[in-house]
């Protein structure tokens, strides 16, 4: 077991050399600086000594390592944007609203998308079901910016009950979360529904309920039970994707978080910001993966590691 | 699943194809005509009440793109500083927009766009997606160790993130679109190929051509790539709206398709900040944009009843 976590761990160390890298290369491949003329106009001797202060004049691989040493120990530098402000304090700061914003769409979106999936198999083949599951596909395949649009122009222009954007307070919170939960609701619905009708099939809830176990102690000890690992599987690659921000949802509802970030840094050729960005999405993206298949280990004795 | 529409259910449901020893030869001629490969694979389509929901959406959209130029009244890129910020009228149905071109026209022409992106980003996932899932399938090894870990590289990278900075290298427009979505699009056509390989393989089938001594490059042609065609075909037309919708959101972000050219992406974008307002400006590409999707990704449910051996009940 240890030893499993240590080998993914290793392979984790792999795949963020090899994000830093490409991001690296393509990064500086983008004509044009952070302190070009057309962008702020100033004196030779000026440039060159800002540009020797955050060693924009080294060599690029030079430029790397420095890079790559200093994210060792959790330094990644100024951002260019944001002048003063270390690249840590600008994402800690922005960070915290995406990762509210996520936290709230997983609250809304897990139970949503299990409740309708239970109640869609209970009612297998009824209008219900159809009903149930054409929401999971329109959620699914409709984009998070087409359904804010529509929940915009539905709440704030023409029933006047909510305002258009920002996020200060929970009436702020309504259409950003329900725009960004209705996927993963959908994705989560489908699933738990195909599940459900298979475990409800299975001999060990015909036992249960041959010695008479009430119908919801059914759902919860033996079917649900069963169909968590499948669930969990499709539900865990879409934690990361909630937690690094929506780029989409925050500038349609002009919320202040995190995903704005990655188009203005490329922007702004805001070196720092863009290789600690990679580095963010690539490490949360790997970290969900791997706690997926540690919790399946956890909940599913039958899966053993093959040593 | 039910059967829709007015017509009899057909009785064969079991094996497809398989006339079982005993059966009259009245009956095996019904079989045989109803169970068809293409014939069977249209029932199924039709088993299921959304495919051709999808398909008919996808069939006007695709009229749409190709009478762009009989079906918009005005042009899509001529402004006219006078009727600018109209909503909708009988002159102009859509409304116009914020330089009076008629809002109508670049929907209509829209249409053009999202296909266009949708079609040829599929074109080249499927060339590059089967040749290199091919060759990893095929020739195992080394050749098979390279390709996998391609793909896990390519696919380990924020996307959203290299398209950013792929598009700002190479500037905004059609072509770079094209060639960013293509990039990482390639990726589930290969692996799907190669798991399908892998399965097809050691198949009864492909020891006997090969014992009939078939050469490495008939049995991939001849007899592996029918056979695995079925799921490759239903992951193009899922990989088609997943292109559309990548072109809509890089235009939406304003590094996508470049004004004049119309996008509904770009005008979903751009109608953000007077949204308060001009609504019509933001609900017509919106809804254009659903619409596109729930076809696609209908009819591409629809196909995989019909087509993936593996869902079948």
């Amino acid at each position: 077991m240890g030893r499993y976590i240590l080998l993914r761990l290793g392979g984790l160390a792999g795949v963020l050399i090899a994000v830093s890298v490409v991001t690296f290369v393509l990064m500086h491949l983008i004509p044009g600086g952070p302190y070009d003329e057309e962008k702020m106009p100033l004196s030779e001797e000026a440039k060159a000594n800002i540009l020797r202060s955050y060693g924009l004049d080294k060599p690029l691989w030079q430029q790397y390592l420095l890079f790559a040493g200093n994210a060792l120990r959790f330094e990644f530098g100024y951002s260019y944007q944001s002048p003063g402000e270390t690249v840590t304090q600008l994402i800690s700061r922005v960070w915290t609203v995406s990762l509210q914003l996520g936290a709230l769409t997983l609250a809304v979106a897990i139970p949503l998308g299990l409740g309708l999936g239970i109640v869609a198999a209970s009612h297998r083949n009824s209008w219900l079901d159809n009903f149930v599951t054409l929401l999971a596909t329109a959620g699914i395949v409709l984009p998070t910016f087409v359904v804010g649009i529509l929940l915009i122009l539905l709440f704030s222009n023409t029933l006047h009950w909510l305002p258009t954007g920002g996020w200060e307070g929970p009436r702020t919170w309504v259409m950003p979360v329900i725009a960004y939960a209705l996927g993963p609701a959908g994705i989560i619905a489908r699933y738990t529904r195909t599940c459900v009708i298979e475990g409800a099939g299975a001999d060990y809830v015909r036992t249960a309920r041959a010695k008479g176990l009430r119908e919801g102690a059914v759902m919860w000890r033996h079917v649900l039970r069963n169909a968590a690992i499948p669930i969990l599987t499709i539900a865990g690659p879409l934690v990361p994707d909630l937690l690094t921000g929506s780029i989409f949802i925050e500038t349609i509802f002009r919320i202040p978080g995190l995903g704005s970030y990655f188009v203005t840094s490329v922007y702004q050729r805001d070196y720092p910001m863009i290789m600690t960005l990679a580095l963010l999405a690539a490490f949360v993206v790997s970290i969900a993966y791997l706690s997926t298949d540690l919790i399946y280990l956890a909940i599913d004795p039958r899966i053993r590691l093959a040593s | 699943m039910r059967p829709a529409g007015a017509a009899p259910a057909p009785s064969s449901s079991g094996l497809p194809g398989v006339a079982l020893p005993g059966t009259s030869v009245l009956a095996m001629g019904r079989a045989a005509r109803e169970s068809s490969p293409g014939g069977e694979a249209w029932r199924r389509f039709r088993a299921n009440r959304l495919g051709p929901l999808g398909l008919v959406i996808v069939l006007l959209l695709v009229l749409l793109a190709i009478g762009a130029p009989l079906i918009a009244p005005y042009p899509y890129d001529k402004p006219d500083f006078g009727a600018a910020w109209q909503f909708p009228s009988r002159q102009h149905l859509m409304g116009t927009d914020g330089i009076g071109r008629d809002f109508f026209s670049r929907i209509v022409y829209g249409a053009r766009t999202s296909l266009a992106i949708g079609l040829s980003a599929q074109a080249i996932a499927l060339t590059l997606g089967i040749l290199l899932g091919l060759a990893a399938g095929m020739r195992g090894g080394m050749v098979d160790f390279v390709v996998m870990r391609l793909v896990d590289a390519v696919w380990a990278f924020p996307r959203l993130l290299f398209a950013i900075m792929l598009l700002t290298v190479l500037g905004s427009g059609f072509t770079n679109v094209l060639f960013a979505i293509a990039v990482t699009g390639w990726i589930p056509i290969c692996r799907l190929t190669r798991a399908q390989l892998l399965g097809q393989r050691e198949q009864e089938y492909v020891a006997a051509a090969r014992a009939i001594g078939a050469t490495e490059r008939r049995v991939a042609r001849v007899h592996l790539l029918p056979n695995i065609m079925g799921p490759i075909i239903v992951a193009l037309t899922l990989g088609v709206p997943e292109a559309i919708f990548a072109e809509a959101g890089l235009s939406f972000l304003g590094i996508g398709i470049n004004p004049p050219i119309p996008s509904w992406g770009q005008m979903v974008g751009e109608s953000v900040s007077t949204i308060r307002f001009y609504w019509h400006l933001a609900l017509f590409p919106a809804v254009m944009i659903g619409l596109t999707m729930l076809g696609f990704v209908l009819m591409g449910d629809g196909l995989r009843d019909a087509l993936d051996p593996r869902s079948r009940s």
